[in-house]
C-alpha cells in the first residue's frame, strides 16, 4: 500500500510554535509568587563536611534553606542503585556535589547569598583518573573503586596467539565530553501536604524524575506530578540528571510552600552536570595470513565518576559494540567503570559506544596497515554477514551487507581516485589531505532483556472532533518524537496527519512507555503505537466510539539473552554504516578543517526523511566536536573551562557538507519497518576524522580530541623519530 | 536606583523602571514577556539571545538596558506580517531549520540580518553569517538549507 504519511517529509508538529517563539520551556514559566532557588555545592573532591556558617551580609531570615535534613523521605537519588545522595551531609565525594539548597525571590539576593554560605571541610584524598582507581591504593567507592565489570567472551582467544600471523596492539583514549544542549537544564515545582509534588521542567524521561520523587518524598505515585516542557536539546544529558533537579526544586517549595524556580546558568550546568564518560580500550588481535581476525582480546574501561548512577548500563552497551560489525570465531571483552572524585558520568548519545568503537576501527585501520592491506579490503574480509554470529553469538538474521554499504560510501565519497589524488599533492603542500573511513553499528533498543522489564505502555484515545490523540511518556527534545509517533498513528488509522494529536508528557495523564533513550523511540514505542492504532482502526469499523486503546509491550519471537554470561541477543536490531571523512591538515598550525563528509546507513525504513537526515546530521557534527575541538580541562575533578567561551563546539563555519544516504531494509518488529537511529551517528566520525588525519599526516594517533596542539605535538615526535631511526 | 528606560520594541513603545544595568534580554523577558528570545550561556557565545537592535544584530545577554535607550529593537515576536510568517520563519519549518527550537527564535534573526543586507548570499556567507548562533542539533546543514530557501523567495 502507498503510504500517505509514513515516509513522507511531514512538517514538525511543534514547528510553528518553535520558528514563532511561542513554545513554552522551562525559563519561559512566570508563576504568581514564584520563588528562585540555588544549589550551594561542595568545593572540593571529597572530604567531611564539618561545620556550615551564613555569613552576614543578607538578611538570611528572608531566605528559604534546605537540608538535607529536611528530606521527608529518604536521602537518595533513585536510579540503579542509591549510593547517591540527593543532598551530601556528611561526606562530598565530588566537586559540585549539592550540599544545601537556598531561594528566595530576589535573584540578585540570592547569587550574593550563594557566595556567603561557607562550608568547611576535612579533606580526604581523592583519586582523579582510570589509573589510579584501579591501582586501589586510595579507595573511593565500594570495596574496590569498580561500579561494574563483565566479562564477555565468544570462543578461547588465548589459543590461538601463536598460530597467527600477525598480532596487533593498541591502546586507545577517549575524553569527557559535555552534552552543551543550548537550553541549560531547569525546573520548577510546587509542593504541599495536599495536593502533593508537580515539577515542570526540562527532562527526558519523566517517570525516572516520577520515580525519584516517590523515593525522595515517601509519596505513593498519584502525589507526585511531573510534566515535561517544552526541552532544548538533550542528548543523554538531561536522562538522569534532571531528577536531581526535581528533587531540589521540590525540596524548596516543600519547605517555602511557594512555587519554586531552578534553572542551571551555564556554568553551573556545565560543571555539575553530567558528561560522557572517559575511556580507554586496549586491543591485542591475532589475524591470519589472509588478513581474517582469528582472536580480538578487548579490555574497556570508563571512568564513571564518584556514583554509580547509570555507569554500568553505560558499560554495558561499550562492552557489546567493541569488537564492531567484524566476525570473529573468538572474542574477549574484559570490561570496568571505575569510581573517580569527579561529578558522575552520565548518558550521553551512544552511550559508550562511541568510545569502544572509537578505539576499535582506529585499531582496524592500524591492524590494515600491520597486514598490508587496504583499511577497505581488510574490513571487507572480516565483516558481519547474514547469518554469522556476533560476538555474544547472536544470529544476524536480517539482510545484511557490509561490503556493499562500504563500496557505496567510499563511492560516493570519491575515496579512491582522490586518495591517489592527495598522494599525488601532499608532499608539495604545507595542507595536507587525508581521506578516512569508519564501519559501524548500533543496538536499537535498551539491552538484552531490557525492553521485556520494561513492559512499555502507550495509549490511543478518540477525539470529539473525529481525531485520534497519543498518550505516551516519549519526550520531543529536538529530535522528533511528536511528529514520527503521529505519522505512525495516523498512517495506520488512514487519518490525516493533522487530525492526529499527542498528549505533552505528563505523569497525571500519560502511561509509562519507558524512558526517551537508547533510540528506542522509534523502533520500540513506534511498535506499540502502530499495534494500537490497527487495534482501534478494528473498532471504529463497528461504532464511533469513543475509544481508549492499551498496548504493551510484546518481545519478539526468538529473542534469548542471559543476563549472567553475556550470551544471546543483544538487542532486537542493529542499525549500520559506513562513514567517510575527508580532511585538511595544515602542518604550520596544525588546525583541522573537515572538508567533506559522507555518510551511508542502513537504518531499517525511513520514517521522515527531513527528520532522519537532521539526526544524521547532527550526531554527526556532535561527533566532529567530540573528535577535533571539545576538550574539557580537569582540575581535581572539576571541569575548569565550563563555558562556551573555553569549551569549544562547532559552528556553522566547522562543519563540512555533508552527503547523508540511506539504505532502506524494513525491520518487520520495528515501527513500519523502522530501527533506531539517534545515536548510530555519534558512533562513526570521531574515527572516521582521525582515520583521515593519518591518512593526510602519516602519523599514528590513539586519542581524542585531537586538538591542534595534538597534532604539532605528534608531528615534532614523527620529525624526531625520522632523524633518529636507522637509514 | 531604577531609572525610567524608553525604546521601541517590535514598534511598539515601551517605557520599563528598572535598573540601568539590568539585561535587555531580562528587560524583554521579564518586564515585556518576550519570552521568545532565549538565553543559552548568558556571556555572548551562543546568540540564543540575538536581537536586532538599530540594525544590529546583537547579544541580549550583553546589552544593559540603559545601553538600549531610544533604540529600536526587533525580537522573534515582531518579525511576521499580522496573521502570516516571515519568509525565515516558513523557510525554517519547511526544511527542517528547527530542531529542538532553543537557538532557533536567534538563529532566524541572524539569518533575516544576513538577507536584509545580502538578499541572495553563497552558503559560505550563510555560514559566517550564522556562526555566531550555536545550534547542537541540527549540524547546521538544515539551517542553512533554511536560509538558502528563504533567499530564493526574496525578490
Amino acid at each position: 500500500m502507498e503510504s500517505r504519511v509514513v515516509g513522507q517529509p511531514v512538517q514538525r508538529k511543534e514547528a510553528m510554535a518553535k520558528v514563532c517563539g511561542a513554545a513554552r520551556y522551562v525559563d519561559d514559566l512566570q508563576p504568581p509568587g514564584v520563588i528562585h532557588g540555588a544549589t550551594i555545592r561542595s568545593a572540593i573532591p571529597r572530604g567531611k563536611i564539618l561545620d556550615i556558617v551564613f555569613e552576614p551580609g543578607v538578611p538570611w531570615n528572608d531566605f528559604v534553606v534546605v537540608t538535607s535534613a529536611d528530606i521527608p523521605g529518604r536521602n537518595i537519588v533513585s536510579l540503579i542503585h542509591d549510593d547517591q545522595p540527593c543532598l551530601a551531609s556528611q561526606i562530598v565525594n565530588h566537586p559540585h556535589e549539592p550540599i544545601l539548597l537556598i531561594a528566595h525571590p530576589d535573584e540578585d539576593l540570592l547569587r550574593r547569598a550563594r557566595k556567603l554560605v561557607r562550608v568547611q571541610y576535612e579533606p580526604l584524598p581523592a583519586v582523579f583518573d582510570i589509573d589510579s582507581s584501579l591501582k586501589q591504593e586510595t579507595i573511593v567507592w565500594g570495596s574496590d573503586n569498580v561500579f561494574k565489570r563483565y566479562l564477555m567472551a565468544k570462543g578461547d582467544v588465548d589459543s590461538v596467539w601463536t598460530e597467527a600471523a600477525f598480532l596487533v596492539e593498541g591502546e586507545y583514549s577517549t575524553g569527557a565530553q559535555e552534552h552543551v544542549y543550548i537550553e541549560p537544564n531547569g525546573m520548577l515545582a510546587t509542593a504541599n501536604d495536599r495536593e502533593g509534588v508537580t515539577v515542570w521542567g526540562s527532562l527526558q524521561c519523566p517517570y525516572y524524575v516520577h520515580n525519584a520523587l516517590m523515593a525522595l518524598f515517601g509519596f505513593p505515585a498519584e502525589k507526585i506530578r511531573v510534566i515535561q516542557q517544552e526541552t532544548g536539546g538533550a542528548f543523554g544529558g538531561k536522562e538522569e540528571y534532571p531528577s536531581i533537579i526535581a528533587a531540589h526544586a521540590a525540596l524548596l517549595a516543600w519547605k517555602s510552600g511557594r512555587p519554586v524556580k531552578l534553572v542551571y546558568d551555564r556554568e553551573e550546568d556545565m560543571a555539575a552536570t553530567t558528561k560522557r564518560h572517559p575511556s580507554r580500550t586496549r586491543h591485542r588481535t591475532a589475524v591470519s595470513r589472509e588478513g581474517r581476525l582469528l582472536a580480538m582480546d578487548i579490555e574497556f574501561t570508563l571512568d564513571g565518576g564518584a556514583y554509580s548512577t547509570l555507569s554500568s548500563v553505560v558499560l554495558s552497551r561499550g562492552t557489546i559494540h567493541a569488537p564492531g560489525p567484524y566476525r570473529c570465531p573468538n572474542v574477549r571483552v574484559r570490561s570496568a567503570a571505575v569510581a573517580t572524585n569527579a561529578p558522575p558520568h552520565g548518558a550521553f548519545r551512544g552511550f559508550g559506544a562511541p568510545q569502544s568503537l572509537f578505539a576499535l576501527e582506529l585499531h582496524i585501520d592500524k591492524i590494515a596497515r600491520a597486514v598490508g592491506l587496504a583499511p577497505d579490503e581488510f574490513r571487507r574480509r572480516n565483516f558481519l554477514e547474514t547469518g554469522d554470529s556476533t560476538a555474544t553469538g547472536q544470529i544476524i538474521t536480517q539482510p545484511l551487507d557490509l561490503a556493499a554499504l562500504q563500496e557505496r560510501a567510499l563511492e560516493a565519497a570519491g575515496y579512491r581516485a582522490k586518495l591517489l589524488q592527495f598522494q599525488s599533492d601532499n608532499p608539495r603542500s604545507q595542507l595536507k589531505k587525508g581521506l578516512g573511513f569508519a564501519t559501524f553499528m548500533h543496538g536499537a533498543g535498551f539491552t538484552g532483556s531490557g525492553e521485556r522489564h520494561l513492559q512499555s505502555v502507550v495509549e490511543l484515545q478518540t477525539t470529539a472532533d473525529g481525531g485520534v490523540r497519543i498518550f505516551c511518556s516519549m519526550t520531543e527534545m529536538g529530535q522528533g518524537t511528536n511528529t514520527i509517533l503521529t505519522q505512525i498513528a495516523a498512517e495506520t488509522l488512514g487519518l490525516p496527519y493533522e487530525k492526529v494529536t499527542i498528549c505533552q508528557p505528563d505523569t497525571a495523564l500519560v502511561p509509562n512507555s519507558g524512558p526517551t533513550v537508547a533510540s528506542r523511540t522509534s523502533m520500540i514505542v513506534g511498535m506499540l503505537i502502530e499495534r494500537a492504532a490497527r487495534e482501534l482502526k478494528e473498532k471504529l469499523r463497528s461504532s464511533a466510539g469513543p475509544f481508549r486503546v492499551r498496548t504493551q509491550y510484546r518481545e519478539p519471537p526468538g529473542v534469548h539473552w542471559d543476563d549472567e554470561t553475556y550470551r544471546g541477543d543483544a538487542y532486537g536490531a542493529y542499525s549500520w554504516a559506513a562513514y567517510v571523512a575527508e580532511v585538511t591538515v595544515d602542518i604550520a598550525t596544525g588546525e583541522v578543517q573537515v572538508d567533506r563528509f559522507t555518510a551511508v546507513q542502513e537504518v531499517g525504513r525511513v520514517l521522515n526523511p527531513v527528520l532522519a537526515s537532521g539526526q544524521i546530521e547532527g550526531g554527526i557534527v556532535q561527533a566532529l566536536g567530540f573528535a577535533l575541538l571539545e576538550k574539557i580541562i580537569w582540575r581535581d575533578g572539576s571541569m575548569v573551562n565550563n563555558q562556551m567561551t573555553n569549551y569549544i563546539i562547532p559552528t556553522a563555519m566547522d562543519v563540512p557538507p555533508i552527503q547523508v544516504l540511506f539504505e532502506e531494509i524494513p525491520y518487520e518488529h520495528g515501527a513500519m519497518g523502522a530501527k533506531g537511529i539517534g545515536e548510530l551517528p555519534m558512533d562513526g566520525p570521531a574515527p572516521a576524522i582521525v582515520n583521515a588525519i593519518e591518512n593526510a599526516l602519516g602519523i599514528s594517533l590513539d586519542s581524542i580530541p585531537v586538538t591542534p596542539e595534538v597534532i604539532l605535538d605528534r608531528l615534532r615526535d614523527h620529525v624526531r623519530e625520522l632523524e633518529t631511526s636507522p637509514v | 536606583m531604577r531609572c525610567c528606560i524608553t525604546f521601541t520594541v517590535n514598534d511598539q513603545t515601551q517605557t520599563v523602571e528598572t535598573f540601568p544595568m539590568k539585561r535587555l534580554l531580562d528587560v524583554l523577558r521579564e518586564d515585556l514577556q518576550l519570552t521568545g528570545t532565549k538565553e543559552g550561556c548568558g556571556e555572548g557565545e551562543c546568540g540564543a539571545c540575538s536581537v536586532i537592535m538599530d540594525g544590529l544584530l546583537v547579544n541580549s545577554c550583553l546589552v544593559p538596558i540603559l545601553h538600549a535607550s531610544g533604540s529600536s529593537v526587533r525580537t522573534i515576536e515582531g518579525i511576521a506580517p499580522p496573521g502570516g510568517l516571515h519568509p525565515v520563519q516558513r523557510a525554517f519549518a519547511a526544511c527542517g531549520g528547527a530542531q529542538c527550537g532553543i537557538c532557533t527564535p536567534g538563529m532566524i534573526l541572524a539569518a533575516i540580518h544576513l538577507l536584509e543586507r545580502t538578499p541572495h548570499p553563497t552558503r559560505g556567507q550563510i555560514r559566517e553569517a550564522l556562526s555566531g548562533n550555536l545550534c547542537r542539533c541540527t549540524g547546521y546543514q538544515k539551517i542553512i538549507d533554511s536560509v538558502e530557501q528563504a533567499s530564493s523567495h526574496l525578490s
